[in-house]
């Protein structure tokens, strides 16, 4: 087995990510796009373990579902709260907090 | 005996160990006068002539003892406290009574004696006596402390509290716009003769380790001649201060705001006189150093002459009397610089002028007192048969002062004519030319407030003042009148181991030429007097274009000067310095702080609150620092 291909794999779907997160309005879109990102990371990390024959970079991986899984918590409560208050989840909409 | 001879005190015995007695008495009755309140109001003027009548009871003690004392003894130190003693920073406070102090001590307590018993009468309708007196104590105390101090340091202590008493004692009358600030302009222009004096110790200190008039008179010759210098020129500037000398004499015409009392003692008597004192006790570090003992002598030309100009023209009695004690001070400041031919001298006209002057402030007072306190002798005239004790004293100290024989000012002026002549021939010429002006100036003011017409205003009925003001006037009239007789050969050597010695001739009927030569223009003076003052005389001041009248009038244009010079030259220094600051020092720290708003300002815009914006500036940052990245491994 090629790693190069599960490498190609996975830069396109962390582009598909970044794509889709600088250009879709809907905040539970942007959120799927930022889980593609890091699944794809996820994907390069286990790769390269495999790549080179130990485990730290499945360990990685590990880490980062953990992390991603809190973030997925925190995250959707904090847009059903702003859905709630302004009816909307459009990120351009929530601009509220700047200089 | 060497002129330049540095005489060390011997250590105190007997009743000099109780010296301080002499400060401490004043002061304490000053405190319970302060604070005791109303409480002692109906005694407090009788106790505040106690307190300094008690001190020239220890003073006149010392003096019997100093008499009695061996030549080599008569100086001697009583040491009080350790003052400050930190590192190698040692000050002693320690009292220096030799024959020049005792002399001073004398004067300030026996005059002033006088003066406050005098004061009770003169205050006595006034509401704040306590008040009065309490100051009078503080200023005695203060004066004491100046003239009996050992070392520069204990001196200054005194030279600022007579600064302070003459402060509050100007603005006594505190209610009166133009007394509050007669205070605090005589304050503020002593604070520039302070500055000297303080340099001045700074820079002993830096050189010789120590205060102490001893052995800075011992280390005097170690110096470098420039630095000594420097150090005469900065006790003539404090000297000029305290002593109302040219150019900071705008002080002394304005003080006459005070209570009469005040400016016979303060103004006049003493306080005054204390920057002669200074340089006759620095007449060590003076000998080593010609151009500042010229200054000295300069100046007190300079001033004798201004002071007589200013006499000349006013027509407020006090006035005339204030510009004549600046033209005094002037002759004993010449006869200072001059050296140990004169330093004795200075204190004899000192003290001597100390009695007359003292004694006419007080007939000056005495005829305000009958004039409903109208100070212009335009309102005055005829006031001889109404006031005979007041006339009769007040000529005594007027024949004193022009010089006449054999009164007390005769011999002290006298000696120092002859001195200043010795020195060069422009300083006697102009000594001699002082003494006529002084003689026309003071004829003019006995003309015009003791003879010729009434000229009196609606209302104002003269009458002798009360017993408890003519008895001062009659004792200080016999000092004036019988001092310089009685000290005139003895000062010399009295003085001698203080003052340094210069054998010069004082015999009491052996007239010098100059003093012929005096006389005779003192005779001219008062001949020029008498003549121009003898008509009419009007009630209103006549407007003047002679320039010469104008200019004495105004007060030889000080204030304008100094309002010029100092004040607005001052005001403008100071915009420069301003709009200096304001361009490069401000400008950069404010540049800097713009700089960093402006960055933070530019940067701040980023941050939208669009997210999907800060996203985008995520990957740019990234693929900067993969292309950096990139581009180093390459590398």
């Amino acid at each position: 087995m090629n790693p190069a291909a599960y490498l190609v794999l996975s830069a396109v779907l962390f582009s598909t990510g970044l794509l889709g997160f600088l250009i879709r309005r809907n905040a539970l879109i942007a959120f799927m796009s930022v889980e593609l990102m890091l699944n794809s990371a996820n994907l390069a990390l286990v790769s390269f373990s495999y790549a080179n024959g130990n485990l730290l970079g499945q360990v990685g991986a590990f880490f980062v579902m953990v992390v991603a899984a809190g973030e997925v918590v925190i995250g959707l409560a904090i847009i059903m709260i702003i859905f709630r208050t302004r009816r909307s989840a459009s990120v351009d909409d929530q601009n509220q907090l700047k200089y | 005996m060497n002129p330049l001879e540095i005489v060390v005190p011997v250590e105190a015995t007997g009743l000099f160990q109780y010296a301080w007695l002499m400060i401490a008495i004043p002061l304490g009755v000053a405190a319970i006068l302060l604070l005791g309140g109303k409480a002692t109001n109906a005694w407090g003027h009788w106790l505040g002539v106690l307190g300094v009548i008690g001190s020239f009871a220890v003073a006149t003690a010392l003096f019997v003892q100093m008499l009695g004392a061996e030549v080599a003894d008569r100086a001697v130190q009583v040491s009080m406290f350790d003052w400050i003693d930190v590192g190698n920073l040692n000050l002693s406070a320690a009292l220096l009574v030799d024959q020049l102090s005792i002399l001073f001590a004398l004067l300030v307590t026996g005059v002033g004696s006088l003066i406050f018993i005098y004061s009770v009468g003169y205050m006595a309708e006034d509401p704040h006596r306590r008040r009065f007196f309490a100051f009078m104590n503080i200023f005695i105390a203060a004066m004491l402390t100046l003239v009996l101090a050992d070392s520069y340091a204990v001196l200054f202590i005194g030279w600022e509290g007579v600064g302070l008493a003459s402060y509050l004692l100007i603005g006594f009358w505190q209610q009166r716009r133009s007394a509050a600030l007669a205070a605090k302009k005589a304050f503020v222009v002593n604070r520039i003769g302070d500055l000297g004096l303080l340099v001045a110790m700074f820079i002993m200190m830096a050189l010789f380790g120590s205060l102490n008039f001893a052995e800075v008179n011992q280390a005097a010759d170690t110096a470098s001649a420039s630095w000594i210098t420097a150090i005469g020129f900065l006790l003539l500037l404090a000297a000029c201060g305290k002593s109302a000398q040219v150019p900071l004499q705008s002080w002394l015409l304005d003080a006459m705001e005070g209570p009469t009392p005040v400016s016979a003692l303060i103004h006049a008597a003493t306080m005054v006189t204390a920057g002669v004192y200074l340089v006759v006790r620095s007449h060590i570090l003076f000998e080593l150093t010609p151009a500042a003992s010229l200054a000295v002598c300069v100046v007190g030309v300079v001033t004798l002459l201004a002071g007589a100009w200013v006499g000349s023209t006013k027509d407020d009695i006090k006035k005339v009397l204030a510009g004549s004690t600046m033209s005094q001070i002037g002759y004993m400041m010449l006869a200072a610089g001059i050296g140990p031919a004169g330093g004795a001298f200075a204190i004899f006209h000192l003290f001597t002028h100390g009695f007359f002057k003292a004694n006419m402030f007080l007939g000056a007072g005495s005829v305000m007192h009958a004039m409903d306190d109208d100070t212009d002798m335009r309102h005055f005239g005829a006031l001889r048969k109404v006031m005979p004790w007041t006339f009769v004293t007040f000529g005594i100290g007027y024949l004193a002062i022009i010089g006449i024989p054999p009164l007390a000012g005769f011999y002290s002026k006298d000696h120092i004519v002859v001195a200043a002549w010795e020195r060069g021939m422009a300083f006697g010429a102009l000594a001699m030319l002082g003494a006529a002006i002084t003689a026309f100036y003071m004829t003019r003011l006995m003309m015009m407030t003791f003879f010729g017409e009434r000229r009196w205003a609606k209302g104002v009925h003269p009458h002798e003042s009360p017993g408890i003001m003519v008895v001062p006037l009659v004792v200080l009239a016999i000092g004036s009148a019988a001092l310089g007789m009685l000290l005139n050969s003895a000062i010399q050597t009295w003085l001698a181991p203080p003052t340094g010695h210069h054998p010069h001739a004082t015999a009491l009927w052996e007239i010098p030429w100059q003093g012929w030569a005096t006389l005779a223009l003192v005779l001219i003076g008062v001949g020029v007097g008498y003549l121009m003052y003898r008509g009419e005389i009007s009630f209103e001041q006549p407007r003047t274009k002679n320039p010469i009248v104008y200019i004495g009038r105004n007060d030889l244009l000080a204030d304008q000067f100094n309002d010029a010079v100092f004040v607005r030259g001052g005001g403008k220094l100071v915009d420069g310095f301003q709009a200096v600051d304001d361009l490069l020092i401000d400008g950069g720290v404010r540049s800097t702080t713009a700089l960093a708003t402006g960055i933070g300002d530019a940067f701040s815009r980023l941050q939208n609150g669009y997210e999907r914006r800060y996203g985008l500036w995520m990957v740019v940052g990234a693929v900067l620092v993969s292309v950096v990245l990139i581009l180093g491994r390459l590398a």
